[in-house]
């Protein structure tokens, strides 16, 4: 069985890989200026941003979960962060204060997931309309916070490598060491055993419900790690990006990459080949000059594909399914 | 009694613990906690806003509330059914956009508008049905793909088509009554939406497809198993949900006579948290359209009233994340520990003080003393039967007997070997006894009274009473009706044992010892039932005296046994003839020599006495231990017992060897011998008394000698 699926899933792996070359041997023929080198750091550096927030998601999706949450908490976290320090908070207890509060969102969605039993899609869901709305109508004043002038976060969005900018660098090392955590930690391992069957994986004796804490906490720090690139490279933050589609371009990269929705299965090599698709076909539409709006339209089309593929060939385990498990 | 014994029979006898746990078997439970948010949220900010009730500002709010809770609506049938809809607000958006590009762009007749709406949240539905219900998808992902989707494509058109929807002048006066007028006293959108409300209801509680919906949300395994068309159901239940939305996008239109780029924005998370917060369960099967309108006020209510308290972008969003995650946190908790918290408290034991008894140790010399008589009874069926409570004989000299399959069985005169079933009626019969015509009537525990004929046909008698006024848990229906007797002129006095358990949850009402048993009357004449009785602990055995004018009924978990007056100056009360019996009795029956038999089904022990003058104790074993580990009433010895017709002890007999009667619920003399049945045994003891008349029966001191 396990054959058979890792069999299939590898194949899946490959036809996106194979597409994403096909894709960028196509817009490096036909597109004008798709090869020269600055549009390409610009495709990873894009990617860049998205694959990180993938790697969050990836990890929760496969522990059998998902995180609604995780761009508000991008947003939200860095957009707290410079209202702080634009209002004369000292940086240290500025970021004590956001990461406190990081910890604490991803603490309560990975406590009402694991120890109340609620869907881990209704429970992201309502914690990031919340911490949308809470921090927005509570704790900033507009839509958009500059970064102060000067201060590190700015510089970090400067910094270059080769001519290679630095969140590149950020997305390759956190792709190794989730990688490794994956692969070759014992609570890495646990994930994959409490996504494929959670009831079995208690049975045989692993804390399933700190797993999923884990998770959480994980997915909503990799988000913070996030948003201050984000932060960097433009040096302010938009919350509004929380209403964007950035959300559905994660699962996007995440499910395309072919980490079934089911759990269980997936790793780090999924994330890199769905957002190198996802990276090329975005910057071809731009070349192109497809408008924004249709983009969406796009994006949203190719998700549905992926996931009525994903249906297919991840088909529900009803014995395993929870209760309320939609 | 002590003072402290006085407090505990007052806190326990006093203080109706057992209404909680009744209350909490009503399915309405599920509906207090969204209705007290309901009203706490309305209370709240109607006395916050200024003018929050009147007329000109609740008219705004009901047409908005209108459109919303027709999609509220859509939303509760698909969670019934099992699912989510995500995707209503583009449906939302896209059937506004539809209406007002037929009618402002293309400028055709309104009603062709609200076709183009309809179609487009038709057929939008139909997309989300086929994918959820026909390719099985994750509903949540899938309509919230289909949502992006379609708020793309909403946005697209908005932009391309706004300027001309500006500068079109198609009016419309129909248009204009729905957006504007009111009829009644309230907008169109409010009428509709309240016949939506009634339609949906009564489809989903009355109809076929309706509980379809129910049965595929409550178990879909199940639902298939049951032939149920699940994936076609779950089909249609998006497909509605389209509906409901496309109706609210074109009252929208109508409204606001155009389509902007906020139209139906964050609808789905408001109808998703409206459904919630009312009380319509995820995972499906648990709800009602009443549930989703109370939310859908809740929602609007707040949401609205935020707005016009003046807190600022991004409160709605704050309150909503809230609410949802407390509501469906509340929901999953309900759902998961409702019953664990009603196992808890349902039993709930009250105090009493057992009389002090006589002994019944062999050789005591008390009238009570058991010996060893009954295990020198032979046995008929050994192994065969499987519970007999009672046991009869028929003027044939053929011998019958419930089993706990729900069978009557006949054992064949004159040697008790060959058996056949003679009637299978279900439940389990208990009681029985024979009428003038020679019916077998029989007590069926957790269904009723019945009657065979000798042709073997079962027909059932009665299988309530009238319900009282102040009962909480209906009452009116026989629990565990146990054991009946007839008398002259026909009518059937049955007992009823308890109100507050099912028959084979008799040993729960022994520990909780709450006086619920009754003793009823039926009359063939108009086929009535009435309750006779009330308030006695587990109402057992019932036998009419040898002259026909009253009738003897034990009361088991008191030890006790009333006589009832049917006639002479007493007629209509009972008086109590054996008090403080070492035994619990339970069925009586008559005796050759103008006594009667009674059966001990078990007997006291000083332990569970002591118990029942501890009721707190008893709520705590029931509370903590398993039940294996509970303290009973011991049932492990019993035995006969016969008394006169004053009530006066006159021997008992036993087997002390526990090999073959251990317990005893019934006995029954036959030309001389006595036939022993127990409910947990596995045989009927044939005993031959000494010194009796070898020619009584039963249905001749009954009825007469054989016609």
């Amino acid at each position: 069985m396990g054959g058979w699926l890792n069999f299939r899933s590898l194949n899946q792996e490959g036809i996106v890989f194979a597409i994403a070359v096909v894709l960028f041997v196509a817009a490096a023929i036909g597109l004008p200026g798709f090869i020269d080198p600055n549009n390409l750091v610009a495709i990873v550096r894009s990617v860049s941003v998205l694959g990180i927030l993938a790697l969050g998601m990836a990890v929760v999706i496969i522990g059998r979960g998902i995180d609604l949450s995780a761009v508000a908490i991008m947003a939200m976290s860095v957009a707290w962060y410079l209202q702080l320090l634009n209002t004369g908070t000292p940086d240290g207890l500025a970021f004590t204060y956001v990461l406190a509060g990081v910890l604490a969102i991803g603490l309560l969605n990975g406590f009402l997931v694991a120890y109340a039993d609620v869907p881990a899609i209704f429970v992201t869901l309502a914690t990031g309309s919340f911490v949308f709305g809470y921090v927005r109508s509570q704790l900033i004043t507009q839509d958009a916070v500059p970064v102060p002038q000067g201060h590190w976060v700015e510089l970090l969005g400067g910094l270059r490598f080769l001519d290679v900018p630095i969140e590149v660098f950020v997305f390759a090392g956190l792709a190794f060491l989730f990688f490794l955590f994956l692969r070759y930690t014992k609570w890495g391992r646990y994930i994959y055993f409490a996504g494929d069957n959670p009831v079995a994986a208690r049975n045989i004796g692993i804390p399933v419900r700190p797993m999923l804490v884990l998770r959480y906490v994980l997915s909503a720090f990799v988000a913070l790690i996030a948003g201050l690139l984000t932060a960097a490279s433009l040096h302010s933050i938009n919350t509004r990006v929380v209403n964007s589609t950035l959300l559905y371009d994660i699962v996007l990269v995440a499910v395309i990459g072919g980490i079934g929705l089911s759990g269980g299965r997936g790793g780090v090599r999924n994330v890199l080949v769905g957002a190198a698709l996802i990276g090329i076909l975005l910057n071809a539409m731009t070349i192109i000059d497809i408008p924004l709006l249709y983009q969406n339209l796009i994006k949203a089309a190719i998700l549905l594909g992926a996931i009525i593929v994903d249906g297919i060939i991840n088909p529900r385990d009803e014995q395993t399914a929870q209760q309320g498990d939609i | 009694m002590t003072f402290r014994e006085r407090l505990q029979s007052w806190r326990y006898n006093l203080v109706p613990d057992h209404l909680v746990g009744e209350i909490l078997t009503k399915r309405w439970t599920d509906n207090a906690i969204p209705f007290l948010a309901l009203v706490a949220t309305l209370g709240v900010f109607g006395a916050i806003i200024p003018g929050f009730f009147k007329l000109s500002s609740l008219q705004e709010s009901t047409r908005q509330l209108g459109e919303f809770s027709m999609v509220v609506t859509g939303m509760t049938v698909v969670m019934l059914g099992g699912g989510i809809d995500l995707s209503v607000g583009s449906i939302f958006a896209l059937s506004c956009f539809s209406a007002v590009y037929v009618f402002f762009i293309l400028e055709q007749s309104i009603w062709l508008a609200l076709a183009a709406s309809l179609a487009t949240g038709l057929v939008f539905g139909a997309i989300n049905g086929y994918l959820v219900g026909y390719l099985r998808l994750r509903a949540f992902l899938t309509t919230l793909v289909t949502f992006i989707f379609g708020r793309a494509l909403f946005d697209i058109l908005v932009t391309t088509y706004a300027a001309d929807v500006q500068l079109s002048t198609a009016t419309s006066d129909v248009l204009d009554f729905i957006g504007d007028s009111t009829f009644w006293g309230l907008s169109v959108s409010v009428w509709l939406a309240i016949i939506l409300a009634i339609a949906t209801h009564v489809a989903l509680t009355r109809s076929r497809p309706g509980w379809h919906v129910l049965a595929v949300g409550g178990s879909r395994r199940s639902a298939h198993n049951a032939g149920i068309r699940v994936r076609r159901t779950v089909f249609m239940t998006y497909v509605f949900s389209g509906f409901c939305a496309s109706i609210g996008g074109f009252l929208i239109a109508c409204r606001l006579s155009g389509a902007g780029p906020g139209t139906g924005l964050n609808l789905e998370i408001m109808a998703l948290t409206a459904a919630v917060v009312g009380g319509v369960s995820l995972g499906g099967g648990r709800g009602s359209v009443i549930k989703g309108l109370m939310g859908a006020i809740i929602v609007l209510t707040m949401t609205n009233g935020l707005i016009r308290l003046g807190y600022g972008t991004g409160t709605n969003q704050m309150v909503l994340g809230i609410m949802l995650a407390v509501a469906v946190t509340i929901d999953i908790r309900w759902l998961k520990n409702r019953h664990k918290v009603l196992n808890e408290v349902y039993v709930a034991p009250v105090y009493l003080k057992m009389g002090k008894t006589q002994s019944s140790v062999p050789g005591s010399g008390t009238p009570y003393a058991l010996d060893n008589r009954l295990s020198a009874a032979d046995h008929i069926g050994l192994g065969e039967l499987e519970g007999p409570e009672d046991v009869i004989l028929d003027r044939d000299d053929n011998l019958y007997c419930g089993t706990r399959h729900g069978e009557i069985v006949r054992f064949f005169a004159p040697d008790y070997v060959r058996s056949e079933v003679f009637a299978h009626i279900g439940g389990f019969p208990l009681g029985l006894a024979f009428d003038k015509s020679g019916n077998l009537i029989s007590c069926v525990g957790a269904m009723g009274l019945y009657s065979v004929s000798p042709q073997r046909e079962v027909k059932r008698l009665s299988a309530e009473t009238s319900r009282s006024w102040t009962s909480i848990v209906d009452d009116a229906r026989l629990r565990d009706p146990n054991d009946c007797d007839i008398a002259p002129d026909g009518r059937i006095y049955f007992t009823d044992s308890t109100k507050r358990y099912d028959a084979h949850d008799w040993a729960l009402d022994s520990i909780e010892n709450r006086a619920t048993g009754r003793l009823l009357v039926y009359d063939p004449k108009d086929g009535s039932t009435k309750t006779l009785l009330d308030g006695y602990r587990y109402t057992n055995g019932v036998c009419m005296a040898h002259d026909g004018k009253s009738l003897f009924f034990a009361e088991s978990w008191a030890c006790r046994v009333h006589r009832y007056w049917l006639e002479g100056p007493k007629a209509g009360t009972a008086e109590c003839v054996i008090r403080d019996m070492p035994g619990y009795p339970d069925n009586i029956n008559r005796a050759s020599d103008g006594n009667y038999w009674m059966a001990w089904l078990g007997m006291r022990t000083p332990s569970f006495d002591l118990s029942l003058r501890h009721p707190d104790m008893r709520k705590r074993m029931t509370r903590r231990l398993p039940q294996d580990e509970w303290l009973f009433p011991n049932i492990n010895t019993g035995g006969v017992v016969k008394f006169n017709e004053k009530g006066g002890i006159v021997e008992a007999m036993g087997d002390l060897t526990g090999g073959a009667h251990p317990m005893v619920t019934s006995m029954r003399e036959h030309k001389g011998y006595l036939f022993v049945g127990g409910i947990l045994n596995n045989r009927i003891g044939c005993y031959k008394i000494a010194g009796a008349d070898p020619s009584w029966t039963s249905p001749a001191s009954y009825w007469g000698a054989k016609p």
